[in-house]
């Protein structure tokens, strides 16, 4: 889950309106770009699409951090592919967010100056091998985990980015369970190396879904507008449900002593992360957030005159093309 | 030096341009001027690695038995055989892309000429190499040409990557013992022969960037034949074959 908390706005709507928009989307109707939609409709999906944008981007540098370090050829060529995929994932999800009239440089500017987010997983570092295991497996397997049913949301763009976007994903989470199987299966060393991965990840990776929000009424109205699909909560435990059992296959132990299979529920209960420590990440105090978003800068400011010498061309190129005519 | 032991040199200078040419470009991952170019970047690096990984598993296949892994990531810098030129430092966007249209116009054409070779197993990896570095010079070269003729900084970065880079031009047109005897056997042309073909592209698409190619015609050498790599080259290989080198015989 690459957005989060996001906070749905207030429409002040006319209700006859707003009862129809309710109405198409109850149906399975889709809404596209030219149709009518509440201000708090459009203003909510930014954020949110927005918001996904960014954590693809911001997360190609934890990932990119290793692919000079990539242990085989093999290896590196995957994992090149896989950041290229996370790329292409953000400019989907920029073009789908531009349809409701945001354009991408607008958007950027607004996460380099941080008056938008990206997902709290992003400011963890990844400090061995096994990291691009665990990220594969327990990153995008959280993440996949609330794009599947996103591909049902009621925005058509959004959706048939999520489409996309969900078979990719899927072959990212098998090269990871699969990165880090091998690590594993490996010598002790490996072994320590996809155990000490484990233990980072656990917590930061159900930290992914956000706090509970069985209670917000900002859920509740994303819910209605099926921009959001599924509580927070519901999504953690189907993510604990399924993890669980790969952990085990693969001989690694989950760091939480409380989690146990409760017969009575179907479900295994598990231990909460910790929340404080989110609501850090997210002020912007976790381990990698300073350096992050420095270099996102940096390789913006770095890139102006690229921009600006590609763009001057294309002018020029055009005024010529003009003056022929 | 007998045939096979050039054949095992002539795979080596192939692989090894592709395989540190893949891992600067590969080194942008995150970092790039505009989401596009991350893309493409990424997309670069991938293709060269793909084709080290062919270059390197025939080499291996006649070195003994070795793995391309085992080539990639145990030898030590003096058993390296990629021109000079692949290994200089990114730099900035502009000493990135001009090295790449530098390389990639050489690529190009000696990938053409591979697909007539006699043996068919270079002419087989020829086929689907040519085809990427075919697509990757036409993106370097319009990318040359639009920051070449773009602003006065672009114009003024990219005329300072190629006077930079334009001394590493040359090896790549060096003819040796090595050499030699792949044009005997028919599986590779003389470097020497591609040069004018060579320089007619460079000069054509550098004119339309507004760019000039500097009068020197000194040309630094010592990488595809091993004898003195750059200072670069250590650092590089410290990084990329940490892993093998601190879990030995760990799979991975």
């Amino acid at each position: 889950m690459y957005a989060q908390m996001v906070k749905s706005e207030a429409t002040n709507d006319d209700p006859e309106k707003l009862a129809e928009f309710q109405a198409k989307i109850d149906a399975g109707i889709k809404i596209e770009p030219k149709d009518w939609m509440p201000q708090g409709y459009r203003k909510t999906l930014i954020r949110q699409i927005g918001q996904h944008a960014h954590s693809e981007i911001v997360g190609q540098l934890p990932e990119g951090n290793w692919i000079t370090r990539a242990p085989t050829l093999e290896r590196k060529a995957i994992l090149l592919a896989k950041v290229q995929d996370e790329a292409g994932h953000g400019l989907y999800l920029y073009c789908a967010a531009e349809t409701l009239g945001v354009s991408r440089d607008e958007l950027t500017e607004m996460l380099l100056d941080g008056r938008m987010k990206y997902s709290s997983i992003f400011n963890y570092p990844t400090l061995n091998w096994a990291d691009i295991g665990a990220v594969g497996w327990l990153v995008d397997g959280a993440a996949i985990m609330n794009q599947v049913p996103l591909q049902r949301t009621s925005y058509g763009p959004y959706s048939r980015a999520m489409i996309r976007i969900c078979k990719e994903e899927s072959f990212h989470q098998r090269q990871g369970y699969d990165a880090i199987r091998k690590m594993a299966e490996g010598t002790p060393a490996q072994k320590k190396m996809a155990q000490d991965a484990l233990n980072r990840f656990w917590f930061p990776s159900l930290m992914m879904f956000g706090p509970s929000d069985k209670d917000s009424v900002h859920s509740t109205q994303s819910m209605a507008w099926k921009i959001k699909m599924n509580t927070n909560d519901e999504l953690r435990q189907k993510f604990v449900d399924q993890t669980v059992p790969q952990a085990e296959f693969l001989g690694l132990t989950v760091p939480d002593p409380d989690l146990k299979w409760n017969e009575e529920r179907g479900h295994y209960d598990f231990s909460e992360p910790d929340w404080s420590e989110f609501f850090d990440v997210i002020k912007g105090n976790g381990p990698c957030n300073v350096d992050r978003m420095a270099a996102r800068n940096k390789a913006w400011d770095d890139g102006k005159w690229v921009r600006d010498g590609l763009l001057a061309h294309a002018l020029k190129k055009r005024d010529a093309k003009v003056a022929a005519e | 030096m007998t045939r096979d032991e050039a054949f095992l040199q002539f795979l080596l200078r192939m692989g090894d341009n592709t395989l540190i040419l893949g891992h600067r470009v590969s080194e942008w991952c995150g970092h790039a001027p505009v989401l596009e170019e991350d893309i493409a970047l990424a997309n670069t690096a991938l293709d060269l690695i793909g084709q080290t990984q062919m270059w390197l598993g025939l080499a291996g296949e006649i070195d003994g038995g070795q793995s391309a892994d085992d080539l990639a990531f145990l030898r030590d810098a003096w058993d390296f055989r990629n021109v000079l030129l692949v290994e200089v430092p990114n730099e900035d966007f502009g000493r990135t892309l001009m090295r790449q249209f530098l390389f990639d116009a050489w690529h190009s054409i000696t990938l053409g000429r591979l697909l007539t070779s006699s043996d068919e197993r270079v002419a087989a990896i020829a086929a689907k190499a040519g085809k990427e570095a075919a697509y990757h010079l036409e993106r370097s070269s319009d990318t040359v040409v639009g920051l070449g003729d773009g602003t006065q900084e672009s114009h003024d970065r990219m005329q300072q990557a190629l006077d930079y880079l334009w001394p590493y031009v040359g090896e790549m047109f060096a003819c040796d013992e090595v050499d030699t005897a792949m044009v005997a056997a028919g599986i590779a042309p003389n470097p020497a022969d591609l040069r004018d073909e060579y320089y007619a592209l460079v000069q054509r698409v550098l004119t339309e960037a507004t760019l000039t190619i500097p009068d020197s015609g000194f040309a630094h050498k010592g990488g595809r034949d091993g004898r003195m790599h750059t200072e670069h080259l250590g650092h590089l290989l410290t990084q990329m074959q940490w892993l093998q080198r601190a879990y030995p015989g760990a799979s991975w």
